[in-house]
């Protein structure tokens, strides 16, 4: 048995840790040089290609196309969010035939790409101009806008049936249980029980299809609609100036940046009473 | 003996051979293959768009990779660059990143040709820029899947290798990775479904896949609507084909998973 018979002797502090240069501090630092670097040129390009009577001129037609584009996408959400509620429902329902029907469209939208329903849209239904114009829908499918408008709601709405349905589906069954117990009505309980238990769970993937219809929404330009991307290709076409890509870039980052804040805000408000 | 090969090959052509899809649309109609219709040339178009997707995939998952580790390293600098990677792809329409893949590789060939005094007009490869730059935007997604199956997978498993006595990279290949595909798969399903559809692109910078062959046998036939739906058909064939594929392989990898 041994006594301690004197206090150790109080110790400087341990030297603080040397900033160790490691391959992944290495590899970072150089990539955001690299980063940098790019950024530099990209306003060296700005810069040196600046020229007043192109600004001038483009300026306001990217905002145009800028509102074009917001104004496309807006819509089209809007009204295939209306147009997903019947799908999403059939698509839930007991019905066999309700069910496949639903179930087709979804598969068939989804697993297409949007350039090709755009060109199917647009130059397919074109080519049935006297039909058309027998039935008076001609006005709407002469308009490469309402064409784009169309094939973007029929494209989101099958997107957003999905994200509903799954939405619906993953509130627990003792709630719609719960709900019979108090005796309301299943039209009550689905609105007041249901509804804004799946809205919830559904906000992020709403706001990750507005983004992918924020983006998707370019192909538009193909068919002749001026929108952000048509104007950025028409100025190209008109200039052969770079820059005028790197403008839509920016433009594009903004957007989407600016959606996916807000959607950040917006969740963190709604779910607050989720916080534990 | 590559004469009997290639033989054989065109046989089992499944769009333009003996058996192949466009033969039920008859001889003569527009969809032959050969001089009469457009078969053979669309076929070659799904060839075209097939081959992009499969050159783009490894490339782009790869590059993933790379950004994934990048972005779950322990240095602040390293992850700093790689969300900026990720958040301008995935913030630009894949539209706008091929053009200015496409024009941006034009212009910076030229201008470094020129400052070797060499004067001449170059063109880009569109099957290259197209790869590029769905490379660039599947590998943002990938990174970003690959992130939360590195998350899925325990510390427990990086320090039973440190127990082993493995070196770093000898867990990773052993221990992790093999978890890493199978977490991961499902989310890289989808982007494989997603490239497929985004393949589609490539049209516009003058690749002749399926969107640009039906379009000029459209514009020639005055057959739009026909030629646009078997477009939207043979996309969707593809996209079975591989969900039906892709399907096999994930019970595939599933197989020594713990049934929980």
């Amino acid at each position: 048995m041994s006594v301690i018979s004197e206090l150790i002797a109080p110790r400087p502090a341990p030297p603080a840790p040397r900033l160790r240069i490691t391959a992944a501090r290495i590899a970072g630092i150089v990539v955001l040089i690299l980063w940098a670097l790019l950024a530099l040129g990209l306003v060296m390009t700005v810069i040196n290609g600046w020229n007043q009577e192109k600004f001038l001129r483009y300026g306001p037609r990217y905002l145009h196309g800028l509102w074009v584009t917001i104004s496309l996408v807006g819509l089209s959400v809007v009204l295939g969010a209306l147009l997903s509620l019947p799908i999403a429902f059939a698509r839930m329902s007991q019905n066999r035939l309700l069910n496949g029907l639903a179930y087709g469209y979804v598969y068939v939208f989804r697993s297409t790409p949007l350039l090709a329903q755009l060109f199917l849209i647009y130059y397919g239904l074109g080519s049935f101009k006297p039909q058309l114009e027998s039935v008076g829908l001609w006005w709407f499918f002469r308009e490469a806008w309402y064409c784009g408008l169309f094939s973007f709601v029929l494209n989101t709405a099958a997107y957003q049936a999905e994200i509903l349905r799954g939405a619906i589906q993953s509130v627990p069954r003792g709630q719609h249980e719960g709900a019979a117990a108090l005796g309301l009505s299943a039209r009550v309980a689905f609105r007041k029980i249901i509804l804004p238990q799946a809205l919830i769970v559904a906000l992020r993937p709403y706001g990750n299809e507005l983004v992918l219809m924020m983006k998707g929404s370019a192909v538009v330009a193909i068919v002749t609609v001026y929108d952000l991307m048509g104007e950025t290709r028409y100025a190209f076409s008109r200039t052969f100036d770079y820059q005028t890509y790197l403008w839509a870039a920016v433009f594009y980052l903004l957007m989407v940046e600016g959606l996916r804040q807000i959607w950040a805000v917006l969740e963190k408000r709604l779910t607050r009473h989720l916080k534990r | 003996m590559g004469g009997s090969l290639s033989a054989l090959l065109d046989g089992l052509d499944p769009l333009c051979g003996p058996l192949g899809l466009f033969r039920l649309f008859g001889p003569n109609s527009l969809m032959a293959c050969g001089d009469a219709g457009w078969g053979d040339e669309i076929a070659f178009g799904v060839k075209v768009t097939i081959s992009l997707a499969l050159a783009t995939v490894p490339v782009g998952l790869a590059l993933g990779f790379l950004i994934a580790l990048a972005a779950q390293s322990e240095d602040r600098l390293l992850r700093l660059a790689a969300g900026i990677y990720t958040t301008i792809f995935r913030g630009l329409p894949e539209l706008l990143t091929l053009f200015i893949v496409y024009y941006g590789a034009q212009i910076l060939l030229q201008s470094v040709l020129s400052s070797f005094g060499v004067e001449e007009r170059v063109e880009i490869n569109a099957f290259f820029a197209g790869m590029v730059a769905l490379a660039v935007v599947f590998s943002s997604y990938s990174s970003e899947v690959l992130l939360s199956a590195f998350r899925a997978i325990p510390r427990g498993q990086y320090e039973a290798g440190d127990a082993l006595g493995l070196r770093r990279h000898r867990t990773m290949r052993l221990i992790v990775l093999p978890q890493l595909i199978r977490i991961a798969l499902p989310g890289l399903t989808n982007l494989w479904l997603i490239l497929l559809k985004d393949t589609s692109y490539v049209s516009v910078v003058g690749l002749a896949d399926i969107v640009r062959q039906t379009g000029i046998a459209a514009r020639v036939s005055k057959e739009a609507f026909f030629f646009y739906f078997i477009a939207c058909m043979l996309y969707l064939v593809l996209a079975m084909i591989s969900s039906f594929g892709l399907g096999f392989v994930e019970r595939w990898a599933k197989r020594s998973g713990v049934s929980r």
